[in-house]
């Protein structure tokens, strides 16, 4: 039996987390559409030395996140695999690569580029929607109430107010909130 | 546009920036950040209209989040103010945005035409951004804090937790410290005359930034510091940031389920600690918030006679 690409069964399932490039689904475009985006500029500069990787925390508890292979990925043109993805999102910004990197790629600044256009095309994280909910009703992603203020008082800090409207009139303006909930 | 100032503000001209999760989490950092900088001569102004740093949309949007960013600093810029955090994520990004949107009049002109229709305000640039550790460090200065000290907590072992956004990018921070070797949160912890200890993994990540994505890598994470904590038998891990709070603190018990351990360790905010060294009483410190009671540490400090 032969599987993917033609080779045989017993090959392909040795390789489970192995998936194979069709090159004709790749978008040559796409590592210049990130190098446009804020943060995204220094993509082409990686040369895939792996240093980001290797001092990764994230990826020192799951494998799951591999800065270096979704460089790779990007610069190849996997869009769809990339935008889609939720690898994407398991950067914790820590910036060590970003100390790190020989080739000064600025690896978290690059990730929050893809996935301000992962957004664009309609992939956003549940997570981060209630974020966006959270502060385009509160200004703040915890809500303050009479609890929190009445907690303060006793503690002599000073109150603080329970909404801050600026910021919802500054998400609607960038069209990236309704202004009520979704 | 004008370099930055080289002199840094005078001690009465920050407005403290307590962000999102200080307020409503950790009443024990702000108030005991409030008591000591008293004590050591610092003044802060309070602007209760601060709103979210702006950080957490930086994934979804990078330009709102520069113009929430710009939002605060116009707000501190009117009062001549500038602004001093507790949590390092969002020194971080008020940093950053500071930085860059000083340095680009093109993306200036942008944020202030947006900031200005939207909601009325301009930003400067006339604003400097740090945290209040920073400012201990830097400002206050290790021999004033010796000089102040009250109490011996030289039998206490406490294991210092840098985190990330405090020195990092340090393009941002100007290069203030190497952030492979940072050694200001010792000095400062050093300068209680409490043992600032060593461990593996000493400026790992909390996982804190991955917690709303994916609470398993984010536990794995704080896991695998705490255990190293553990092995040096420290009675408690000092920190400056109210989310790493979170990860080591509030979410100890899931992570002790999780992985089927036990760790029982106290977590302290730097400014608790130099408060108890300052010869205050734990009460006014906060320590009752602290889920995790450090009643073994308490135990250790003394009181020095006069």
């Amino acid at each position: 039996m032969r599987g993917r690409l033609g080779l045989r069964e017993e090959v392909v399932n040795a390789f489970p987390n192995c998936f194979m490039i069709d090159s004709r689904n790749l978008d040559p475009d796409f590592k210049y559409l990130i190098a446009s985006e804020p943060g995204g500029e220094n993509i082409k500069k990686c040369f895939s030395c792996g240093t980001c990787t290797a001092g990764c925390p994230v990826r020192e508890v799951t494998d799951r996140y591999n800065p270096r292979k979704i460089i790779r990925m990007a610069i190849l043109g996997l869009k769809k695999e990339v935008l889609s993805s939720q690898f994407i999102w398991l950067c914790s910004s820590c910036y060590t690569c970003y100390e790190r990197c020989p080739q000064n790629v600025k690896i978290p600044e690059l990730m929050n580029a893809i996935k301000n256009l992962a957004v664009r095309e309609g992939h956003l994280p549940p997570a981060m929607r209630t974020q966006l909910d959270l502060l385009a009703s509160y200004g703040r992603l915890l809500e303050i109430t009479d609890f929190e203020n009445e907690k303060r008082k006793e503690m002599g800090l000073p109150l603080l107010p329970e909404k801050e409207e600026d910021v919802k009139k500054i998400l609607v303006k960038l069209g990236i909130h309704r202004g009520e909930k979704t | 546009m004008a370099k930055r100032p080289e002199k840094s503000p005078s001690l009465s001209r920050y407005a403290l920036y307590t962000g999102c999760t200080v307020p409503v989490r950790a009443f024990n950092y702000e108030i005991s950040a409030r008591k000591v900088a008293e004590k050591l001569g610092l003044q802060f102004s309070d602007i209760p209209q601060f709103s979210c740093c702006g950080y957490p949309i930086k994934s979804v949007n990078r330009y709102a989040y520069l113009l929430m960013a710009a939002r605060n600093l116009a707000l501190a810029e009117e009062k001549g103010l500038s602004l001093c955090t507790l949590c390092s994520a969002c020194c971080g990004a008020l940093s950053e945005a500071n930085h860059e949107i000083r340095e680009d009049e093109k993306l200036r002109t942008r944020i202030n035409n947006d900031l200005s229709e939207a909601i009325g305000k301009r930003y400067n640039g006339g604003s400097e951004v740090t945290h209040f550790i920073r400012v201990l460090q830097k400002e206050i200065g290790m021999e004033k804090i010796k000089a102040q000290v009250r109490s011996d907590l030289s039998s206490i072992r406490v294991a210092p937790h840098y985190g990330c956004h405090y020195t990092k990018p340090s393009t941002i921070y100007g290069h203030i410290e190497d952030p492979e070797d940072p050694k200001s949160l010792d000095e400062l912890i050093e300068a209680t005359g409490a043992r600032s200890l060593s461990y593996e993994d000493k400026l790992q990540c909390c996982g804190g930034g991955v917690l709303a994505i994916d609470e398993q890598v984010a536990l794995a994470m704080a896991h695998k510091k705490l255990d190293h904590i553990r092995a040096q038998q420290a009675d408690a891990l000092v920190l400056i940031c109210p989310f790493c709070n979170v990860m080591y603190e509030s979410n100890q018990k899931k992570i002790e389920k999780a992985f089927q351990t036990e760790y029982k360790l106290p977590i302290l905010f730097y400014p608790q600690l130099l408060g108890l060294a300052l010869g205050m009483e734990p009460d006014e410190l906060g320590m009752k918030m602290n889920r995790i009671k450090a009643n073994e540490l308490l135990k250790k400090v003394s009181r020095r006679s006069a």
